[in-house]
């Protein structure tokens, strides 16, 4: 996820030099409280392995045994009634698991069907409409040593399911 | 988190022994385990540098600035945490990093703001109502310049690589919409199933 638009790349070096400098003018003490906040990074990324391990791993084996594609023969009916193709759902579990996966799948699909087919606009459209509902969930939380989620989870999943039925809808709309 | 946790590892044994995938399994588990360290090393110096950035933006005051412009809009989603409140400064700067398409830049002010909404928890060990708001907003992802997805399409080959900016912003305006609707919802559940909040 380290390439961007061409047009943008002066954003994030602005952002830093306007926050320096408007540090400088209050008279901050810049590089000391720098380090300060970077150490709280620092730590805050050790933190995080623990938990990162653990949704890999699940994420890793659930892929890997075939599960995934058993969940889309299952979730077979409710795809026929939204009239979702059956690649779109899949690249929509994928999207709430994991990012590079998604990415990944996206790539595929390109290589496939052309980025400028049907199906390479859907997957183009799905993919950058949500996020990695799983992995945000359980790293935030996670972070923290929150373990009862609530209703995370379903309000998340429900988002998601929503985007790839607004997806299908707008594209089918947009390019017929 | 631990029904799925243990669905996902069950689940995904269980599927892989009818699949007779049994043998590649334990690989995979090992390589995920070692990429999830991989990734979170990467991350560090990353999180360490924005955090360090916006500890300077915090000393002098200009995410407070930044803050109090959009405070109407927070104090309607978040009604729990109080005015001025630091966490306030970490959601903002986490959700304008995802508007704009930075996801790397997003994630540590988002772990920031989990942390600063961790100290207003009664309860350490479960989600407050500001937590899961922020989360359904996160997840839903409120992107405005899906800048590689764009990158992607055109490294590809599309003609017209731009052309799906507007799908998404329907698509993403759609999910958030549900995101904060389904949350909302939830919340009013919630409390009249206790009178916790």
């Amino acid at each position: 996820m380290t390439v961007e638009m061409p047009g943008f790349s002066w954003i994030i070096p602005f952002i830093i030099s306007a926050v320096f400098l408007h540090g400088l003018i209050k008279k901050v003490r810049v590089f000391e409280v720098f380090v300060e906040g970077a150490r709280e990074g620092f730590l805050i990324a050790i933190k995080l392995i623990p938990y990162l391990v653990g949704i890999y791993v699940a994420v890793g084996i659930f892929r890997e045994s075939g599960a995934v594609d058993l969940m889309v023969k299952v979730l077979h009916p409710i795809v026929d009634f939204f009239e979702v193709p059956a690649d779109a759902l899949f690249l929509s579990i994928a999207r709430s698991l994991s990012g590079p996966a998604a990415l990944g799948m996206m790539l595929e699909i390109f290589d496939a069907h052309g980025p400028d087919s049907f199906m390479g606009r859907l997957a183009s459209t799905l993919v950058g409409s949500t996020d990695t509902t799983f992995y945000i969930i359980a790293v935030y939380f996670g972070s923290v040593g929150v373990r009862k989620t609530r209703y995370a989870i379903p309000v998340g999943l429900f988002a998601d399911f929503t985007s790839l039925v607004a997806s299908v809808y707008i594209v089918k709309k947009m390019f017929g | 988190m631990n029904w799925v946790f243990s669905f996902f590892i069950l689940g995904g044994i269980f599927v892989g022994a009818f699949n007779g995938k049994l043998d590649s399994i334990t690989p995979a588990a090992m390589d995920a385990a070692n990429s999830a360290v991989q990734r979170a090393i990467s991350l560090m110096g990353i999180i360490s540098l924005w955090l360090g950035v916006a500890r300077v933006a915090e000393a002098s005051g200009l995410i407070d600035r930044m803050s109090r412009v959009i405070a109407p809009l927070f104090a309607w989603l978040f009604p729990s945490i109080p005015k001025g409140h630091p966490a306030l400064g970490c959601i903002l700067m986490n959700l304008s990093a995802n508007i704009l398409g930075f996801g790397n830049a997003a994630t540590p002010f988002g772990l920031k703001a989990m942390k600063e909404l961790q100290k207003l928890n009664p309860r350490p060990d479960t989600a407050t109502e500001a937590m899961c708001t922020f989360l359904a907003i996160n997840t839903s992802s409120v992107t405005l310049v899906p800048a590689t997805i764009v990158a992607l399409r055109a490294s590809a080959g599309s003609r017209n690589p731009s052309e799906v900016v507007g799908a998404i912003l329907f698509a993403t305006m759609c999910s958030t919409l549900a995101a904060i609707t389904g949350d909302y919802v939830m919340r009013i559940i919630n409390r009249k199933r206790s009178s916790w909040r």
